[in-house]
């Protein structure tokens, strides 16, 4: 449940300052501030088309920002190709599952570690020593974050190829692979989507557990209500690109602008 | 999979047959025309009843005929036991196919169209009338259509059992007759020229009664011990960690000293032919590498062959014009190792910004650029433009052999060697941080780069990779043609590797070298004859046809790398929706 701990007189580790994205004449994205703390577990929520993925993306360096600045750890993010931004530690999955479908689990997330590995060609070429200490490391750590998620990645299903997975097992996969990229931030898109009661549930447990026993922060777009509930210590409500609600569940969820333009229909229906 | 009582034999799908069949009949026109069946009748494949001039007109109404009866086969959706239905309905399509061709002699006999179609002639004529009358045409082949057609459909009725028999069988008859001039190669090597002998007619192609006899012995061979093949091939797919490895191991110690102990018994022909497959299969695993791995579609790659051998013939011939260092082949080699890789890098660098497509367009330029920088004049001083650089001395491999081009069979050696060399490297790097870099950014670019890849560099890697792998068949080529021109590096050979790769499986070392053992073997490289010599100027028309029908049918390659993991597939959703309960 909620970490009454985290408080915002420490310094965020991640703070975005008047972020804007523009896609031609659609802000989809307008001087948006957000600041998250170390080991907190945020979650945005908002209507479609509210601008959460984008400001994933943003973060990610897969968009381009068009005002504004992005902070991780005091350091600005802007003008970093995607890659600088994993090795700085910020990890994330896709709201559309994007494995790496011919590949398998295994490797998934072995690939995954790779800027914190540094074998070369010449290395696997002579099979040197340091060539296989370190693909045994990798293979092990990936071991380790496929077990996090119980029997359901490891065994003989390590060696199958990603395709061949569940719908829940992909999403899975895909937090594993951002496990494995040994983050201190990870940015989960919409993790229990398309998931049953049951799965959901069980990830959602997952999620704070991350935090508490992996050290994440952990932002995590999501629409149920009973996950955003059940993890969050602080949620923020997007609208049209706008931040229009902060704080946590019981305050955003009781906040008539937000009420109105998102909550509206679950609250009656609940 | 229920399956219900076929179908009433004369209620036919005619809208199927008249469909099938026109398109068969539209075919084979096309086949006649293109001048196949009378360039091909040379070559006799069992004599005297078939040559493949002949085999070529009966391909069609086979297939259409056999295709007739295909159902497609849905989960929970019955499929109707074939019968009589599909054998009428086959027939009738063949006769149809066949009717195509009787229509095409009343036509040949009674108009003149030379003039925009040149194959338009009397020997076509000649052939299709087996040298009678029209009407004996017209009949002959609607008779052949019909029986083909039904031979065809007939293979359906076939429990698994006899039609696994009748396809070994005509495996090994189409094997012997198609393997001919490497058989008796090898044969006389091993002084069982008697035994090839009574096989083979003097003048090409399978006695007809020797095929009868090695039908019947297949049929027999197949009916005995096919279930302990399959078994065998089963148990050996079953085995796991060390077991597995070990039989993997013997495997391939198997395989290579055959293709070492082999070259020993046959003659200049079977040794040249080899290393032109092997030749192929170098350059074949390193494009795999840049296509089958990286997913970077690379439609230059000849540029790399290119400036491997050219680098190769300034290093080491007396008469290239601006340097001629005259170094040792095995000293050079190490240049042009280093030459290749840079100029790899230098080509990548500003190209592999780009994605798929313009990628692909920007290749296919540099790898003409290239090619036109060695023919230009501007560089002539260098490579001696169109006349190219001649009197390449043989490699002199440590003092131990000359490898030269009149010694087909240590230029096998040394392709067996550096193919040894490529497939380790394709094999080790595959299993490697760098490997799996590779094939993340083939799936998704973007991902990978979120998972902390930096694409750029690494496709530069797969692309230096690549070349450098490229270089090495440029240096054997080098040795063994003895000279280079500029007319050598057309883009056709870009292509040709390209379908090896795809034909064969990309990605999967296995396969690409089936695809080049398959391709370049038996239909023959851009320059190189295969073993089917006489297809060599439809050679383009058959690769175009067979990429388009495997892109259809089977998109992951003859050897899929991934094959046992759909068995799997169900067992998972079983048990997903067992832990859901
Ligand atoms: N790459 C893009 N190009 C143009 N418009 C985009 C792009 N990505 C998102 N948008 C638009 O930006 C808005 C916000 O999208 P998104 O962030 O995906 O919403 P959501 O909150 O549902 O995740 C939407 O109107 C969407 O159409
Ligand atoms: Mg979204």
């Amino acid at each position: 449940m909620a970490n009454p701990e985290a408080t915002s007189t420490d310094k965020p580790i991640l703070e975005t300052r008047k972020l804007s994205v523009d896609f031609g004449g659609l802000h989809a994205l307008s001087a948006l501030d957000i600041q998250v703390q170390r080991n907190e577990i945020v979650s945005v929520i908002g209507p479609n088309g509210a601008g959460k993925t984008t400001l994933f993306n943003a973060i990610s360096a897969t968009v381009e920002v068009s005002k504004g600045d992005i902070l991780f750890e005091g350091k600005s993010l802007l003008n970093l190709e995607p890659n600088a931004i994993t090795s700085r530690g910020i990890a994330r999955t896709f709201q559309t599952v994007r494995l790496f479908t011919h590949m398998t689990v295994l490797e998934n997330v072995m690939v995954s570690q790779h800027c914190h590995t540094k074998q070369n060609a010449f290395g696997a070429l002579l099979y040197t020593k340091a060539f296989r200490t370190e693909e045994a490391e990798i293979r092990q750590r990936a071991e380790e974050v496929l077990s996090f998620f119980g029997t359901r990645l490891v065994g003989y299903r390590m060696d199958q190829p990603a395709f061949s997975l569940s719908y829940a097992n992909r999403r899975r996969l895909e937090i594993a692979r951002a496990m494995a990229t040994q983050p201190k931030l990870i940015l989960l898109d919409e993790p229990v989507a398309g998931m049953n009661p049951v799965e959901s549930a069980e990830l959602t447990t997952m999620i704070g557990r991350l935090r508490d026993e992996w050290d994440f922060t952990i932002v995590v777009i999501e629409h149920d209500m009973s996950v955003v509930r059940e993890v969050s210590d602080r949620v923020v409500v997007l609208d049209h690109g706008e931040k229009i609600a902060e704080g946590n569940y019981d305050h955003v969820s009781n906040n008539p602008e937000v009420v109105e333009a998102y909550l509206g229909k679950s609250m009656t229906k609940k | 999979m229920t399956t219900i009582p076929p179908r009433p034999t004369f209620t036919q799908d005619w809208l199927r047959i008249a469909r099938m069949g026109g398109i068969a009949a539209v075919g084979q026109t096309f086949i006649a025309l293109s001048n196949m069946p009378v360039r091909l009748d040379e070559r006799l494949l069992i004599k005297p009843i078939l040559s493949m001039g002949y085999l070529i007109l009966i391909v069609l109404p086979f297939a259409v005929g056999y295709r007739y009866g295909h159902q497609i086969k849905r989960e929970g959706m019955p499929t109707f036991t074939p019968s009589m239905y599909e054998v009428l309905g086959g027939a009738l399509s063949g006769a149809l196919a066949g009717g195509g061709l009787s229509l095409l002699a009343v036509l040949l006999r009674h108009f003149d169209l030379r003039d925009p179609l040149v194959n338009w002639s009397p020997i076509l004529l000649n052939l299709l009338t087996f040298g009678n009358a029209t009407w004996f045409a017209v009949i002959i082949w609607i008779v052949i259509g019909t029986g083909t057609g039904a031979a065809g459909g007939l293979l359906r009725l076939l429990g698994p059992r006899a039609y696994r028999t009748a396809i070994s069988v005509a495996i090994t008859v189409a094997s012997a007759a198609v393997l001919e001039s490497l058989i008796v190669d090898i044969a006389k090597g091993l002084g069982l020229e008697n035994l090839t002998d009574r096989l083979y007619a003097s003048r090409g192609g399978i006695e007809w009664l020797s095929a009868i006899v090695l039908a019947v012995a297949s049929g027999t061979l197949g009916v005995l011990g096919r279930g302990r093949f399959r078994q065998a091939k089963t148990q050996l797919s079953q085995l796991e960690g060390t077991a597995r490895t070990q039989a993997n191991a013997a495997l391939i110690a198997l395989t290579l000293a055959a293709l070492i102990v082999l070259p020993l018994f046959a003659g200049k022909l079977t040794n040249e032919l080899l290393a032109n497959v092997g030749i192929f299969v170098l350059l074949a695993l390193g494009l795999n590498i840049v296509v089958g791995l990286a997913g970077i579609l690379d439609l230059g790659y000849v540029a790399f062959f290119a400036v491997g051998t050219y680098t190769a013939a300034v290093l080491t011939a007396a008469t290239s014009p601006r340097i001629s260092p005259e170094m040792p082949w095995l000293l050079a080699l190490i240049f042009v190792v280093v030459i290749t890789g840079l100029v790899g890098l230098f080509i990548g660098a500003p190209v592999i910004r780009m994605r798929g497509d313009y990628l692909a367009i920007v290749t296919l330029g540099f790898g003409e650029i290239i090619r036109l920088l060695f023919l230009s004049d501007w560089l002539s001083g260098w490579f001696n433009g169109a006349q190219g650089l001649v009197q390449i001395p043989p490699a002199n491999i440590f003092g131990l052999t000359e490898i030269g081009g009149t010694e087909p069979r240590r230029v096998f050696y040394l392709v067996l060697a550096f193919c040894a060399l490529a497939i380790y490297v394709s094999w080790r790097l595959e299993r490697s941080r760098l490997g799996r870099a590779w094939m993340a950014v083939r799936e998704d670019e973007t991902v990978a780069e979120a998972m902390g890849i930096n694409t750029v560099n690494i496709k530069l890697m797969a692309f230096v990779v690549g070349a450098m792998l490229g270089s090495f068949s440029g240096a054997i080529v080098a040795v063994k043609v003895g000279s280079v021109f500029p007319s050598s590096f057309l883009i056709v050979v870009s292509m040709v590797i390209l379908v090896v790769v795809i034909f064969g499986g990309m990605g999967n070392i296995v396969g690409v070298i089936a695809g080049a053992a398959v391709l370049i073997g038996v239909l023959g490289g851009p320059r190189q004859p295969g073993l089917l010599a006489e297809f060599s100027e439809f050679k383009l028309l058959i690769y175009g046809a067979l990429l388009i029908w495997m892109m259809l049918a089977r998109p992951e390659g003859l050897i899929p790398s991934m094959r046992r993991s759909r068995e799997l597939h169900q067992h998972e959703i079983t048990q997903d929706a067992w832990l859901k309960n």
